[in-house]
């Protein structure tokens, strides 16, 4: 194949993949502001479709979007199926984003929004084995690797430009508008339609994967590719080997290290919204280049060793790491030095018809530490003090919180560092992980046979970092990264497993 | 190496239940219809032990399958997948 058309092969595809994480997660970084609007508290059956919404989407649809896409395209091929994945995707993406609230709409409004994030996670179920597949069956020998870590880096650039479209909204109009009912919430729902468009403008000009038209032409395709993937002994122990020894562990990787992080800095370590958002940009930025070195690397020396050397790092690194970021974020009483300047502003609100009041104080505040205290963050410390009426010398203080905090340039610089090391870790399980599902399984039941272990490994695994983190810092209240635990756990035992029974070798023809 | 992959089966086929046995406990631990997170949340662990019960079934058959000494040999070519 001529470099121009490979090149044409790898732009199509990642731009369509790309463009499907960042609608998937649009929606969960909006999360709150589309709770307000559609998912009213108070109201039992919104808060069962919001649980719904959330939950089922990734750890229900997506597996099932694996198989009903991944049979579609063992069937009829790889080009329509991922067509029409990116179809639904765009559509849902920009339908959601003109619903009308709940407050004009009533229950109508939860019911479509969960309708579509559904179909969202099915099309996402179905659109990563399709692009891996189709661009892995257009490459060279030697060089499928290298061509598929293309595709490997379009959920973190998703995720990228995800961040990227949220902030420079969010940034340009005040905090009222961004959430009112039509607001400026809607804009990155709105433009994925445009990217959409361009996206089946340029996948409707590719051709069909030359293995898969080969397979048709010689009419040697699956009958049933759900079937021979799952119920055939000799496949069906491929696909359980690549759950448990690889995937389970990189998708636990892959989450902690981009989504649990910007999570722990923002609530954790309560800094700005603005700064923990553009230290996963930096991070993500400079860490982009390496799925591509990994996917290349790969190719010369196997795929497996990169993948649990990225696993054990992360099982090793975890705890030191999220710890840093806590210790260096904490407002200590020793080890540094704090100033505390008159508070800058307070609220007296009416509590209750007895007369108690809130008082909420915010003040601005400095700590810093190490030589010429180049370890420093600025922060608001926060208290809501209970004023009773009957006895105003009765009051009931509340704990300060620091929050917003700062951080200082070398602090910032440092959190950059670290964010870039957990995104390496992902890069290393990430990058070569499409070639090495490819060589797994045979042509004809190809996409069903990747596209399942992928999705549970991804969207299970991976997406219930949060649900059983939040688990263990409920269980185990006096260790503030007990919640790591678990993707250490899962990387761990996966590394164990992908270590003891899989195999370094490459596997030269995938035309089989 | 294939003694250990094939006795490392036993412990596969025991964490299948122990997953579910587990998320189970936990569940009954955490329900709480007046609590607010989502752990306290039914619907949310109805959702999560279904989706985790066929992964528990699938790590105990990849056990069985390593017990039997099927990952002695990995297949080299197609042909040895879709027998």
């Amino acid at each position: 194949m001529k470099p121009t058309s490979i090149r044409s092969v790898i732009a199509a595809s990642s731009v369509g993949t790309m463009i499907e994480w960042y609608d998937f997660y649009i929606f969960g970084m909006l999360a709150k502001t589309i709770s307000t609007q559609f998912f009213p508290e108070g109201n039992p059956t919104a808060a069962l479709l919001s649980t719904l919404a959330i939950f089922a989407a990734g750890f229900i649809v997506r597996p099932f979007g694996a198989l009903v896409f991944g049979r579609l395209g063992d069937l009829i091929g790889r080009k329509y199926t991922f067509l029409l994945t990116l179809i639904l995707m765009g559509g849902s993406t920009f339908l959601i984003g003109l619903v009308p609230g709940y407050q004009s709409i009533g229950i109508a409004a939860p019911i479509l929004v969960l309708l579509l994030r559904l179909l969202q996670g099915l099309a996402l179920g179905g659109e990563y084995g399709g692009a891996a597949t189709y661009v892995a069956e257009h490459a060279p020998v030697g060089k499928r690797g290298f061509y598929t870590s293309w595709i490997q880096t379009t959920a973190t650039l998703g995720l990228f430009v995800a961040l990227g479209m949220i902030m420079l909204v969010k940034l340009n109009m005040p905090d009222a508008d961004f959430n009112a009912e039509w607001g400026g919430w809607r804009y990155p729902f709105w433009v994925s339609i445009l990217l959409v468009g361009i996206s089946i403008y340029i996948r409707l000009k590719m051709k069909e994967s030359p293995l898969f038209a080969k397979l048709k032409d010689e009419g040697k395709t699956s009958v049933n590719p759900l079937k021979e993937s799952f119920s055939h002994k000799g496949n069906f122990k491929m696909v359980l080997l690549a759950l448990f020894g690889a995937v389970m562990g990189q998708g636990v990787i892959w989450y902690t290290g981009q989504f649990y992080a910007q999570n722990f800095l923002e609530t954790k370590c309560n800094i700005e919204f603005e700064q923990s958002r553009t230290i996963m940009l930096w991070a993500i930025a400079f860490a982009t280049p390496f799925f591509v070195l990994f996917g290349w690397l790969s190719d010369k020396i196997g795929r497996k060793w990169i993948m649990m050397v990225g696993m054990l790092l992360g099982v090793l690194t975890y705890r030191p790491i999220f710890n840093i970021f806590l210790s260096d974020t904490t407002v200590a009483a020793s080890g540094g030095k704090i100033s505390n300047p008159p508070p800058l502003s307070t609220k007296k609100t009416k509590l209750n018809e007895k007369g108690d009041s809130l008082f909420t104080t915010t003040e601005p505040g400095y700590f810093g530490w190490g030589e010429n205290l180049n370890g420093h963050f600025e922060y608001s410390v926060l208290k809501n003090d209970t004023l009773h009426s009957k006895n105003t010398k009765a009051i009931t203080y509340s704990e300060e919180s620091y929050i917003d905090k700062k951080l200082g340039l070398k602090l910032y610089v440092k959190f950059i560092a670290l964010v870039f090391l957990l995104i390496l870790f992902v890069t290393m399980v990430y990058g070569p992980i499409a070639a090495f599902l490819v060589e797994m399984f045979p042509t004809k039941i190809r996409y069903t046979s990747m596209s399942l272990p992928y999705h549970i490994g991804n969207g299970v695994f991976g997406g219930l970092v949060p649900f059983i983190g939040l688990l263990l810092t409920t269980t185990f209240t006096k260790d503030p990264l007990v919640g790591l635990w678990y993707p250490i756990g899962v990387a761990a035992l996966c590394f164990i497993i992908g270590t003891i029974y899989l195999t370094n070798k490459i596997d030269k023809d995938v035309t089989d | 190496m294939n003694a250990v992959k094939k006795y490392l089966g036993i412990i596969w086929l025991l964490l299948g239940p122990a997953v579910i046995f587990f998320l189970v406990y936990g569940a009954i631990q955490n329900i709480d219809p007046t609590g607010t997170k989502d752990i306290n949340n039914p619907i949310i662990w109805i959702i999560i032990i279904a989706i985790f019960t066929p992964i528990a079934i699938g790590i105990m058959i990849f056990g069985w399958y390593a017990l039997k000494g099927d990952y002695k040999h990995l297949p080299e070519s197609s042909a040895e997948v879709e027998d």
